[in-house]
């Protein structure tokens, strides 16, 4: 199967720059502030998740990646007004998730990236609801056209990124 | 037991990561308001991150700033002398806009003081930038570059010139979290102006603003302006919020309804707010000042347009107009100058005969007495002399009651016919009526006092009924004096007003008898004597002087 991680190459595990784990988190938290300031429909998009997916899935560690998503959601929502742990739920899941589909299946494909990270998205926007609507009972409201496209742009700029990351990873 | 944790490890930090996460969140949710400030490890961990984050975003936004700086500076200067022209324009209307409603705002202070309402006036502000966002579109947040260091505060007001933004939510050394007023979990007590309907303002999703559960008012309409109420405590009364959109029913509570709202500040491109930092019951100094500046401008401005108005009127005379007929020769005496370039005035021609509707015939109502009668009464002056007499022991009580009753009733008797009638005496001046009653030499004295209103201050108003008759002959003293007489009705033909009529008291004989009706008496009340008058009594004829045989005993009425 095409999109099975059948070869040697795709089934090592891939690094970074130790430097890299810690200036991107920071960065793509400090562009999406600045950006969905000066740019509101930029708020639509979710860059921690995108980075906490792609780390997820070349990492293929799902532990790892657990504890990646936690600290990057919780440090999201200590940049919010809402409670600590609602994103970082939600980011937990998403990159336990995404660590363990990362050794199963081939993710340098751009398209499996695409799909992948429109579904995480989508699971992730899920989750992010359920707490907030029935745990903390606050008022959120739930779209099925908003979602899927707010899924959709993320998927898009996800590639993107995933690209430009590409180019930062160290082959063991 | 080693294989198991090695063999389960993702799932067990999966699990372990998730339990102390919502451990974490229960122990948030405990809070005791939504608007309560955090726990301190809550506090910390935000703090941490905050530090963490902001340096590189104040640093990204400085730079950006600089940017733009140059570019607005410099290069981006096309159409600022224009713009400046329209804004001085603007100032200035402005200014005559603040001087006529000063008035307002002061008649308002004082409604609102009697009322002993609390009105709360911003007094200190402190401008910060935005700096930041929280990145989401769930949680409607901005970062402001100001922080405890620059004395704010958790719960400050954060404007625009737009009108409101949100609170201070989180505050930090340097850096300070605005909650927006379009976030779902803030509250702003606002009030409808047109209809002073009052809601609570809170943030809807997806960025929406709304008042909720407001009662259903067909007067409500799209495009009515919101302002805040003052019944949060953070928020001072009247500040802009936004305009009504649309009005929808609440889904939750039926018969209510929601409005949503346009915010009056945008904010979703927001750069520099206000912190209000302190606010007071009285307007401060500054704003007293600046209020009294464009007060003080904008009479200048109405005088210099009343100036320009004069000048777009004509100013030269028409040679083919009509000439005064009465033209006023003050006129351009106060100048000195000369008025042939001037606007004439027109002077209405002089009444032929003054009446109360002439100019200056009717007096100003301070310089009036109440109770006075006006037109068409005549003043005179008259002398008359107090009588002194006798009263003859013979008089029978019925002359005496007859005597009372005529002095009471005031009959209207003229000086020159009174020879024949009983010479009732009243003195005005003195407050004091003196009727006497005589029938020939058994005559009786009757004296009450009575107030008497003064008709000018000079004179009284009081009415004299007078006995010619031969006073002296009877055997009374006299003593020249002045009475004020006040003929009421109309005037005869041939008599002109004010004039004056001096009737000699000491027995000569009066004027040729007027055929026409004489004036009446009128009493220092003010009223009206009756029509029908008690005849006088028949006068001797010994009494009576020979000219005034053909007087009617009513005085030629």
């Amino acid at each position: 199967m095409a999109l099975m991680a059948s070869t040697r190459r795709e089934v090592d595990e891939q690094s970074f720059p130790l430097a890299l784990y810690l200036v991107v988190p920071v960065l793509v938290l400090v562009i999406q502030s600045l950006a969905s300031k000066h740019f509101p429909l930029f708020a639509m998009l979710d860059l921690p998740l995108i980075v906490v997916i792609y780390f997820a899935i070349t990492r293929r560690s799902p532990a790892a990646a657990t504890i990646g998503g936690a600290l990057m959601g919780i440090a999201q929502d200590a940049l919010t007004g809402q409670p600590l742990g609602v994103f970082g739920i939600c980011k937990a899941v998403i990159g336990y998730v995404a660590g363990s589909l990362g050794v199963r299946i081939d993710t340098e494909n751009h398209g499996m990236r695409l799909l992948l990270t429109f579904l995480f998205v989508m699971l992730h926007n899920g989750i992010d609801w359920v707490l907030v609507r029935h745990l903390l009972a606050e008022p959120m409201a739930w779209s099925w056209m908003r979602e899927p496209i707010r899924a959709a742009v993320n998927a898009l700029v996800g590639v993107v990124v995933y690209a430009l990351l590409d180019l930062a990873k160290s082959r063991e | 037991m080693e294989s198991f944790f090695s063999r389960y490890k993702n799932a067990l930090v999966l699990i372990v990561v998730l339990v102390a996460q919502l451990l974490a969140l229960a122990v948030q949710v405990k809070r005791p308001a939504p608007g309560s400030p955090d726990q301190e490890g809550v506090s910390l961990v935000r703090y941490v991150v905050v530090s963490v984050i902001t340096p590189p975003e104040r640093w990204l936004h400085n730079a950006g700033l600089w940017v733009r700086g140059i570019w607005t500076g410099y290069f981006d200067l096309v159409y600022v002398r224009q713009e400046d022209a329209k804004l001085k324009a603007e100032i200035e209307r402005l200014h005559l806009e603040q001087a006529s409603l000063a008035e307002d705002a002061r008649q308002g202070q004082r409604l609102t003081e009697l009322l002993d309402f609390k009105q709360h006036y911003i007094y200190k502000t402190l401008p910060a930038q935005v700096i930041g966002a929280s990145g989401t579109d769930q949680s409607q947040t901005v970062y402001i570059d100001k922080g405890l260091k620059d004395g704010l505060a958790p719960d400050m007001p954060v404007v625009t010139a737009d009108g409101i933004v949100g609170r201070l939510r989180d505050v930090f050394d340097h850096k300070s979290l605005v909650l927006l007023v379009s976030d779902p979990t803030s509250g702003v007590g606002v009030v409808l102006e047109a209809t002073r309907t009052r809601g609570i303002l809170k943030g809807a999703p997806f960025g929406q603003v709304e008042v909720i559960n407001v009662s259903p008012d067909d007067r409500i309409k799209p495009g009515q302006r919101i302002l805040t109420s003052g019944g949060d405590q953070i928020f001072p009364r009247g500040l802009p919020v936004g305009t009504v959109e649309r009005v929808m029913p609440d889904p939750d509570r039926d018969p209510l309804v929601d409005l949503v709202v346009e915010p009056a500040a945008n904010l979703s491109r927001l750069e520099e707010v206000l912190v209000i930092t302190d606010v007071g019951a009285t307007p401060s100094r500054q704003a007293q000042k600046d209020l009294a500046a464009s007060e003080a401008e904008g009479v200048e401005e109405q005088r210099r347009a009343s100036d320009v108005l004069a000048e777009r009127l004509p100013g030269r005379l028409d040679p083919k107009a009509p000439a005064d007929t009465n033209p006023d020769p003050k006129v351009g005496e106060t100048a000195g100058v000369s008025t042939a370039d001037e606007v004439r005035l027109m002077t209405p021609p002089k009444p032929q005969r003054p009446d109360q509707y002439s100019p200056d015939a009717v007096l100003h109502a301070s310089e009036m007495t109440p109770g006075q009668r006006r037109a068409p009464v005549l003043q005179g002056t008259e002398d008359i002399v107090p009588v002194k007499r006798t009263v003859s022991a013979t008089a029978t009580a019925e002359e005496e009651r007859g005597a009372s009753g005529e002095a009471r009733k005031s009959a209207a008797v003229s000086g020159g016919s009174s020879g024949a009638a009983a010479p009732t005496t009243r003195t005005a001046g003195s407050g004091t009526v003196t009727g006497t009653s005589a029938t020939g030499p058994t005559a009786t004295t009757a004296t009450r006092p009575k107030p008497v209103s003064a008709a000018d201050g000079s004179t009284a108003s009081g009415a004299s009924k007078l006995a010619p008759s031969s006073a002296a002959g009877l055997g009374t003293t006299q003593t020249p004096h002045k009475t004020t007489v006040i003929v009421d009705g109309p005037l005869p033909a041939g008599h002109s007003a004010g004039a004056s009529r001096s009737v000699d008291q000491s027995g000569a004989a009066p004027s040729a008898p007027v055929k026409k009706k004489s004036p009446e008496i009128v009493p220092d009340d003010g009223s009206r004597p009756p029509s029908v008058e008690k005849p006088a009594p028949k006068p001797k004829p010994a009494a009576q002087p020979a000219g005034d045989a053909s007087t009617p005993p009513n005085g030629g009425r």
